[in-house]
């Protein structure tokens, strides 16, 4: 999940009876599955967390090319280095459809940038995890993407229009990333000796930093109660997890790949995976800036910024004279 | 191709804007795409069983034969469009005349894929002059990119014996047919771009025919090939 910390204003739902008749008008169209468009009337507290969650999602996906870009000058054939350019090229095309989400929200690109760059939004915790070995491209296809599908699928159906329509084709290139990544590591689980040491390296350092990309556990998670209400957030933290979970297993299985888990078993009672929590303390740290990449990543992502000023001045200006040249012929 | 290919790919999530990193990463695309068909091709007529990987992955710098402006470190965006402008003006032209080529396989490479060029043309071309006509600071580093890069375009023109020999053959024109043209060009956008040409006619020379490259290559070389190299014979 690319939005894990979202803090949502109302801890609880505030039952219906106690709405304006505005909001209760509004809450109505969300429960009969009706899409909210940037110029329909809408809560501000509605359009607050829509900001932080799209907002968050969006910088995940250019703070996310980060990892990846750093095997592209690396990939081992020609064939691998186009798929992953490609790949980390829809990542920043998905950060552009979801910041032109948010701008419809009334809130700029810029301005999400800044924050971004100031610390005051977030991104997802797994980028702040350093890609050792070319088999940490196949890791984060398969694991990271696959993550992101159980979240974003059912976000295709989330309440806000823009949002909603941005998640289609985002989920749509996602699976393909998804699949790209299972392949890689299908070809080192099969490969040398040397390949299957590094695809079970990635898995081994991959797994639990996957498995946290769902947020905190529902129990910790008090937020959640309102976004689901307005149908920003579809399922609860656990139950994607969860799913996730019995979805990889096999997966792993296949690849003759062990999952670092001891714990990892089918349960015929629950008809699920038993499996063991990530560590919630490493979690909070990575979050709060503490995770071994957040300084490197955020570092990169402002040197960019900063380098390109003059760039992006550049062409401000130069688009301001020609429309004044147009003028005055 | 390859060589231009892999600089622009090193800008893929660091771009100036969004936009220009999806620009960039486009580009860098069909270069690649271009090397794969260009050594694929080039392994070919070797006849020694040498894939496009290995040509690209398993050769040292002295069998590589490339212009040596494009092996050259990205340094700035200005250096990187200048770069691309002074290539892509030369491309387009090249690409049309070996898409009449007498080798089929030429031919039809040269139609495929000065298409591509043809867009890098205008957009290099656009933004070369957006970033000389912007601001102050634009200008100038423009203007430095062109001064830095000036020395290494005439290598572009430089015809060798395996030019002379292809000629002979209507394989593909001399490139020093094509330097009037490109000359023209280059003049007009420097001077809706408010850039100065530099006033010097010297070019190195050598990365064409392997001869000569700069300390850059091998870098570039030991991060490109490292798995090929650290692990021989696995497949990927």
């Amino acid at each position: 999940m690319y939005a894990q910390m979202v803090k949502s204003t109302g801890e609880t739902v505030v039952a219906k009876e106690k709405l304006s008749p505005k909001e209760r008008e509004f809450q109505d169209r969300i429960d009969r599955g009706e899409k909210i468009e940037p110029k329909d009337w809408m809560p501000e507290e509605y359009r607050k967390n829509l900001i932080r969650q799209i907002g968050q999602h969006a910088h995940s996906e250019i703070v996310g090319q980060l990892p990846e870009g750093n095997w592209i000058t690396r990939a081992p054939t020609l064939e691998r280095k186009a798929n992953l350019l490609a790949k980390v090229q829809d990542e920043a095309g998905h950060g552009l459809y979801l910041y032109c989400a948010a701008e419809t929200l009334g809130v700029s690109r810029d301005e999400l940038f800044d924050m971004l760059h100031k610390g005051k939004m977030k991104y997802s915790s797994i980028f702040n995890y350093p890609t050792l070995t070319w088999a940490d491209m196949g890791a984060i296809g398969w694991l990271v993407d696959g993550a992101a599908i159980m979240n974003q699928v059912p976000l295709q159906r989330t309440s806000y229009g823009p949002y909603a329509r941005a998640m289609v084709r985002i989920c749509k290139e996602e699976s393909f990333h998804q699949r790209q990544g299972f392949q890689i590591m299908l070809t080192m689980a099969q490969g040398t000796e040397d390949q299957k040491r590094m695809a079970q390296d990635a898995l081994n350092r991959f797994w639990y930093p996957s498995l946290m990309m769902f947020g905190p556990s529902d129990k910790d998670s008090v937020h959640s109660a309102q976004s689901m209400a307005w149908k920003i957030k579809m399922n609860s933290n656990d139950e994607l997890r969860q799913k996730f979970v019995d979805e990889i297993a096999p997966q792993a299985a296949f690849l003759g790949l062990n999952i670092p888990d001891d714990d990892l078993v089918w349960n015929e009672k629950t008809g699920h995976h038993d499996y063991s929590e990530p560590d919630w303390d490493e979690f909070f740290q990575v979050i709060s800036g503490n995770g071994p990449c957040n300084k490197e990543r955020l570092d990169a992502r402002k040197k960019a910024w900063n380098d390109g000023a003059w760039v992006r001045d550049g062409m401000l200006a130069h688009a301001r004279k020609k429309a004044m040249r147009k003028v005055a012929e | 191709m390859l060589v231009l290919g892999h600089r622009t790919s090193e800008w893929c999530g660091v771009a100036p804007a969004l936009e220009e990193d999806i620009a960039l990463a486009n580009i860098a695309l069909d270069l690649i795409g271009q090397a794969k068909l260009w050594l694929e091709y080039a392994g070919e007529v070797e006849d020694a069983e040498r894939t496009a990987n290995t040509l690209a992955f398993r050769r040292d710098f002295y069998d590589f034969r490339n212009l040596l402006m494009l092996e050259l470190p990205n340094e700035d965006y200005a250096r990187t469009i200048i770069r691309h402008f002074l290539f892509d003006a030369f491309q387009v032209p090249w690409l049309e005349a070996l898409a009449a080529s007498s080798d089929e396989t030429i031919s039809s490479i040269g139609q495929k894929t000065v298409k591509e060029a043809n867009y890098h043309l205008e957009r290099s071309q656009d933004t070369v002059v957006a970033l000389g006509d912007g601001t102050e600071e634009s200008n100038t580093r423009m203007q430095k990119a062109l001064h830095d890069l000036w020395p290494y375009a005439g290598e572009m023109f430089q015809d060798d014996e395996i030019d002379r020999m292809m000629q002979g053959e209507s394989i593909a024109p001399l490139p020093s047919s094509m330097k009037k043209a490109w000359e023209l060009r280059v003049e007009r956008v420097f001077n809706d771009a408010f850039l100065i040409l530099p006033d010097s006619d010297f070019s190195h020379s050598g990365g064409r025919q392997g001869i000569r490259h700069t300390e850059h290559l091998g870098h570039m070389l030991a991060s490109m090939q490292f798995l090929q190299r650290a692990y021989p014979g696995a497949s990927w």
